[in-house]
């Protein structure tokens, strides 16, 4: 865990105060709508369907007890008792009401929580992967260098009126479980050959009407340097990104207008005038920072305790343990993902009671600390696996325990237009739909990894893009049509789906969805090649024939 | 969604009403004849041209204070003269989600 700062505090604090002001000269009619919605976005405040939609900032995706605790109360009291975790690390609330909203921000800025950073045309929530200072392997806990870029960029002037929204993702490890490739900027951190820590930096991913895979710009960022590259790329951005046309305003158009070369020669000569500044960061902010985080005092536990060995003959525990739970640094401890996708339920909800009894779990199994994963997942990353059972049983009766993460029923999906105003049509009863008919666990293990994504318009909040099998709603001539594309991913080899062919009506999707499964099924050459792998193998033609053969 | 201040074109192809989200707590409301908001689809008042539909709508944008992002919304007016809502997405913010909540309301 991080604490923050007395700086911090007062900052959350005084943002609570300024927003208390804000609301009262709007609703007394002071402020306009349009003078105040840059206010609201400022502190996550969009207008939906049906009411205002609150989105708070779960920072590089990691929460104490208490701070899940606090989300709990704010569901209860200000909202319909759930909330909903998002695809990059932050939850919303889809039923506030404007005139509470200030006492649901001062509710969560007593266990150091706020919206900063989560909408506006601002350096967005600084995301990470989920499995962070636990991952067998990784380079080191990347929530440091996030947090170094979340202290800097937090109303930073200078970013505060970029043309667009700007999203930073961190990885270190060599699988990407944050998404980097579908970034504005991604950062990988690496080891140079003289075992110095520094980022490759990719710049120019993101998905929404233009789709893009982010490119390498720099091979080799030393970990000093690296506020002044970010802010060099920024300025570059900042100076000639579009502000006259909203679907060109993201840096992915610059990118790909400008070419990487020029982009990148322009970000080397912006850098070079302040890479040697004030920007360069001292090894002691570093090690202040990385001083901040708190790690378990973890015990020197066995590899294969009793209770495992004795738990493994329920298959039930089994099936579980097999796709929730994965290697952590310390052999006697387990990383634990928790399912927010049970059978038939909107994916990545979770109700008040469920996260206060989670929260109650991870003080008694994983050191107090939750994590929030861009698949609208939760993780407890410290278990001992001892405890495995114990733990099972327990999220089993919060309906928790659902095998599935990684499989066909994993589905990361937006709230769609059940919620969202942009929306064109529902991407919600899709997903409950899709999990109903692969319900047998037995099936979605033969099936193996397999991920779906779902958008409800081209805003692309659900990674449709980037699904294994993505599902993209349009509306045409009133009727809800969703398109399907296939093959594509958002790991360390991400990679943007191909389309199968024309658009589907809502009541056929599952259907298409199963024709796809099937014909995977057919022709995969062993169990053992995923579906991706079949995919890359034999291309879209297959896969289109099959669904479009009796359409 | 476009803002009802770039509705510059305003045109209708049926019976319409103006709808917006309450300022204070941003739930649903229509926009009535006798000059207020309400919750009730049924006390919507009802255009049927571009020149009424302009004229709502402008009276709608001014009162700021009591709605926010007014635009204007097809209705069907059935023979007993119900109204109802003219597409899916109007549907849904009469209705509610379509979906089951995780906690009943």
């Amino acid at each position: 865990m991080y604490a923050y700062d007395e700086i911090d505090r007062t900052l959350v604090n005084e943002r609570v105060s300024e927003f208390r002001d804000q609301v009262k000269r709007r609703l007394s009619g002071e402020l306009t709508e349009d003078e105040f919605k840059i206010l609201r976005l400022q502190n996550g405040v969009y207008l939906q369907l049906h009411a205002y939609m609150f989105r708070v900032a779960i920072p590089y995706g990691t929460l104490a007890s208490n701070q899940l605790r606090a989300l709990a109360h704010v569901a209860r009291k200000y909202d319909r008792g759930y909330g909903h975790f998002t695809t990059r690390q932050n939850i919303q609330f889809n039923w506030i009401k404007l005139a509470e909203l200030p006492d649901a921000l001062a509710d969560l800025a007593e266990v150091g929580i706020h919206a900063m950073q989560t909408s506006g045309n601002n350096m967005r929530n600084v995301t990470s992967d989920q499995w962070a200072g636990v991952a067998p392997g990784e380079i080191e806990d990347p929530r440091i260098w996030s947090e170094l870029i979340r202290q800097h960029t937090t109303l930073h002037p200078e970013f505060s009126f970029l043309p667009r929204k700007f999203k930073i993702a961190i990885t270190a490890s060599d699988h990407d479980r944050a998404a980097i490739k579908i970034h504005d900027i991604g950062l990988r951190l690496i080891k140079n050959e003289k075992g110095e820590t520094g980022f490759e930096v990719l710049v120019g991913g993101g998905l929404g009407r233009t789709p893009f895979i982010a490119k390498t710009i720099k091979h080799f960022v030393h970990g000093r340097d690296i506020l002044s590259y970010i802010e060099a790329i920024l300025r570059v951005y900042n100076q000639y990104g579009r502000r006259d046309n909203i679907y060109k305003a993201r840096i992915k158009i610059l990118v790909h207008e400008l070419g990487i070369e020029k982009f990148s020669r322009e970000v080397e000569e912006e850098w070079q005038h302040i890479r040697n500044s004030s920007l360069q960061i001292d090894d002691e902010v570093i090690e202040d920072i990385r001083s901040r985080f708190t790690y378990p005092a973890y015990e020197k536990l066995p590899h294969n305790p009793d209770e495992l060995r004795q738990a493994a003959a329920d298959p039930d525990f089994e099936a579980w343990r097999k796709n929730s739970v994965a290697p952590h640094k310390n052999p006697g401890y387990s990383i634990v993902t928790i399912s927010l996708k049970p059978i038939g339920a909107p994916p990545g909800d979770a109700t008040a009671e469920q996260m206060d009894a989670l929260a109650d779990l991870a003080d008694k199994y994983s050191f107090g600390e939750i994590r929030v994963g861009h698949e609208q997942n939760l993780a407890l990353p410290h278990v001992a696996k001892r405890d495995l059972p114990g733990l099972w049983k327990a999220l089993d009766k919060l309906g928790l325990a659902t095998p599935n993460v990684n499989l066909i029923t994993d589905i990361i999906a937006c709230p769609g237009l059940d919620y969202c105003s942009l929306a064109n049509a529902r991407s919600i009863p899709i997903a409950q739909e899709l999990t109903r008919r692969f319900a047998n666990h037995e099936l979605a293990n033969l099936i193996g990894r397999l991920h779906i994504n779902i958008s409800g318009c081209i805003n692309a909040c659900g990674h449709h893009h980037v699904g294994h099998i993505g599902i993209l709603g349009v509306e045409k001539n009133g009727e809800e049509v969703y398109q399907i594309t296939i093959g594509g991913r958002a790991d360390e080899s991400a990679a943007l789906g191909n389309l199968i062919g024309p658009g589907v009506k809502f009541d056929e999707v599952a259907d298409v969805v199963e024709d796809i499964v099937e014909a995977y099924l057919a022709l995969r050459e062993r169990p053992e090649e995923l579906f991706m792998d079949t995919v890359k193998r034999l291309g879209v033609e297959p896969f289109k024939e099959r669904v479009y053969a009796t359409r | 969604m476009t803002s009802p201040l770039e509705q510059k074109k305003i045109k209708i192809a049926g019976p319409s009403v103006v709808t917006a989200n309450r300022t204070w707590d941003g739930i649903v409301v229509y926009r009535t004849a006798a000059k207020s908001w309400s919750a009730d689809l049924s006390e919507a008042a009802i255009v049927r041209n571009s020149d009424e539909a302009k004229a709502l709508l402008a009276e709608s944008v001014a009162d700021d204070v009591g709605a926010i992002g007014p635009y204007i919304a097809p209705v069907q007016v059935g023979a007993d003269g119900k109204v109802e809502p003219g597409n899916l997405r109007e549907q849904i913010r009469r209705t509610g989600v379509t979906i089951g909540q995780p906690v009943q309301v």
